[in-house]
């Protein structure tokens, strides 16, 4: 019998935010409660933040699922919106497209895509420029 | 009921209208007690008459309990009258607050770990982070509180000046919070608390003002050995003044505190080296085994803290040499002590975070409180754990008495059909 997966989706806002950090929250609080080791939450919860916010600074709407099995944990982040250029370029350290606004909170070091990649076992990226951009986070549970 | 709806870690539930408290969760912060308006949760600080098994007695009072009292009333009088309340010695906790900053500043100068590093001078953080936070244990700054270095070092002292064996000498922190009595009984990150026990400010209150209003004028030493640096961990931002303003962040109450951890969870505040952290609103004075309101009592103590020495009273070379000898570093690891998962394997925890979801989306969604759960999530899994019954739950109940009245009137109608068709 293939395993049970539990899945739940949550729908993000751009620019919302007064509410920007609650969905990778939530994600967090749902591993803690099916016993997830506590090192594989954070690596979610790191990855699983910077995508929101992500979404939150640069897309207009999105939607974000998490899939968790006895094997991994998924999350994978579809929005509406500009889209990336250049994804190799943004996937480089320190490489912003981010506005004077959101650095002023804090964000654009250019490290968001950087440190999902490096909390995730398995990551892959597709943008269309004026359509959007897909993320498939995968994180493995230890064995 | 209040209590159930104030505890922010879902502790409290009403089992046969008594509130019953879910021990794996509690993290003793004392959201309920202040809550409470018949005053029914009482907390385990033990009674003055316990000390006569000790030869000695030092009394090391929480800086909170200065700002009990007008600032026209220095720590000199009060200390003199806790001597007359009946305890041999009393030590003041300044120097040791002094000698733990410098040790915190001497720990993140060598710190190569993740940031930020989370004080762990407030029992009740501590106990948060294990419980719900596991994975920011090691994020807690393992230096001893100053409470501990000060009872193990008056222990030392007065030993040395009495003859009298340490472990004869009884160490009682004048608490402003539950939490530091749990501490001294769990003694987290020690293999044993250098205090014996504790009394809290509010019991003894009453007695210790009647002390103080008898004390003359002249006492030698009006400060009592306390200093403005050390008065200040009584209120958040005091203890890190002299760490880099720029990246420390204070924060005090529970639920900031628990918004803030969640942020650091998430990778947001690597920027801040130290967080420090209070459960109570303002920090210690707003503890709530204390008499003063919260603000009043920060603004006493800021008063306080302009009129004593500057300080610092301790010696910074026999800190740093100290320091090397590991004399301020917990000698126990701060253990993680996460949350019971709603099943030990992760495929049954899948399969009843399904059914928890599958029940709670037929519940009313109000949390109303009428079944002994705080929401109808902590409900449902209590259900989904056998810990409750669904029939607990007033429109779940009704929904079920309805559908069994409407059952009973199909099948009387069904029946009158029937007869009617054999006539």
């Amino acid at each position: 019998m293939a395993s049970e997966e539990f899945e739940n989706a949550f729908a993000v806002l751009g620019r919302d935010f007064a509410n920007a950090g609650r969905v990778s929250t939530a994600i967090k609080d749902t591993l803690k409660g099916l016993g997830i080791q506590a090192p594989i939450v954070r690596r979610v919860a790191i990855a699983s933040y910077e995508a929101e916010m992500n979404l939150v600074m640069y897309a207009s709407r999105g939607k974000m699922r998490l899939t968790v099995s006895s094997e991994a944990i998924t999350i994978d982040v579809d929005d509406e919106g500009p889209g990336i250029e250049d994804v190799s370029l943004a996937m480089q350290e320190g490489y912003s497209t981010a506005t004077p606004e959101m650095r002023e909170m804090g964000f654009g070091a250019g490290m968001g895509l950087p440190n999902i990649r490096k909390n995730a076992d398995e990551f892959v990226i597709t943008s269309e420029v004026g359509r959007g951009t897909r993320l498939h986070i995968r994180v493995n549970l230890l064995a | 009921m209040s209590c159930m709806r104030a505890c922010p870690t879902d502790a409290v539930r009403v089992r046969k209208a008594h509130a019953v408290k879910l021990a794996d969760r509690c993290i003793d912060c004392g959201e309920c007690i202040n809550v409470c308006p018949r005053a029914a949760i009482v907390p385990l600080t033990e009674q003055m008459t316990d000390l006569s098994k000790f030869d000695r007695t030092v009394a090391i009072p929480s800086p909170a309990l200065y700002a009990q009292f007008d600032a026209d009333v220095p720590p000199g009088v009060i200390s003199a009258a806790l001597k007359q309340c009946g305890f041999s010695d009393v030590e003041c906790l300044s120097p040791a607050c002094d000698e733990v900053t410098a040790a915190t500043e001497m720990f993140l100068a060598e710190y190569r770990g993740q940031y930020p590093l989370i004080s762990s001078f407030c029992p009740t953080v501590v106990r948060l982070i294990q419980v719900k936070y596991p994975e920011l244990v090691d994020q807690l700054l393992p230096i001893l509180a100053p409470r501990e270095v000060s009872a193990r070092d008056a222990k030392v002292r007065m030993s040395k000046e009495t003859g009298i064996p340490p472990d004869r000498i009884g160490a009682v922190y004048i608490t402003p919070c539950p939490g530091k009595m749990v501490a001294i009984l769990e003694h987290p990150g020690m293999a044993k608390s250098n205090l014996d026990t504790a009394v809290s400010i509010s019991d003894l209150f009453p007695t210790l003002a009647a002390a103080v209003s008898k004390v003359g004028d002249g006492e030698p030493d009006m400060s009592g050995g306390e200093t403005a640096s050390g008065i200040s961990w009584a209120f958040m931002g005091g203890f890190p003044r002299s760490l880099p303003a720029e990246n420390t962040l204070p924060v005090a109450g529970l639920r900031n505190v628990i918004r803030i951890l969640d942020d650091v969870e998430k990778g947001k505040l690597r920027k801040y080296a130290f967080i420090e952290c209070h459960a109570c609103p303002e920090g210690c004075v707003g503890g709530c085994l204390t008499v003063e309101n919260p603000y009043v009592a920060r603004g006493k103590a800021i008063r306080l803290r302009q009129r004593l020495p500057s300080g610092p009273a301790f010696d910074r070379d026999r800190t740093a040499m100290r320091y090397r000898e590991g004399s301020y570093l917990m000698d126990e690891p701060l253990a993680a002590r996460p949350l019971r998962p709603l099943a030990s394997d992760v495929a049954s925890a899948i399969s009843k975070m399904k059914e928890r979801d599958r029940l709670l989306a037929s519940l009313p969604g109000i949390d109303c409180g009428a079944c002994g759960a705080p929401s109808c999530r902590a409900f449902a899994e209590d259900v989904v754990l056998d810990e409750a019954e669904q029939a607990l739950c007033v429109f779940s109940w009704q929904r079920e008495v309805l559908g069994r009245i409407d059952d009973l009137a199909r099948l009387v109608k069904l029946q009158r059909e029937s007869e009617g068709g054999n006539r």
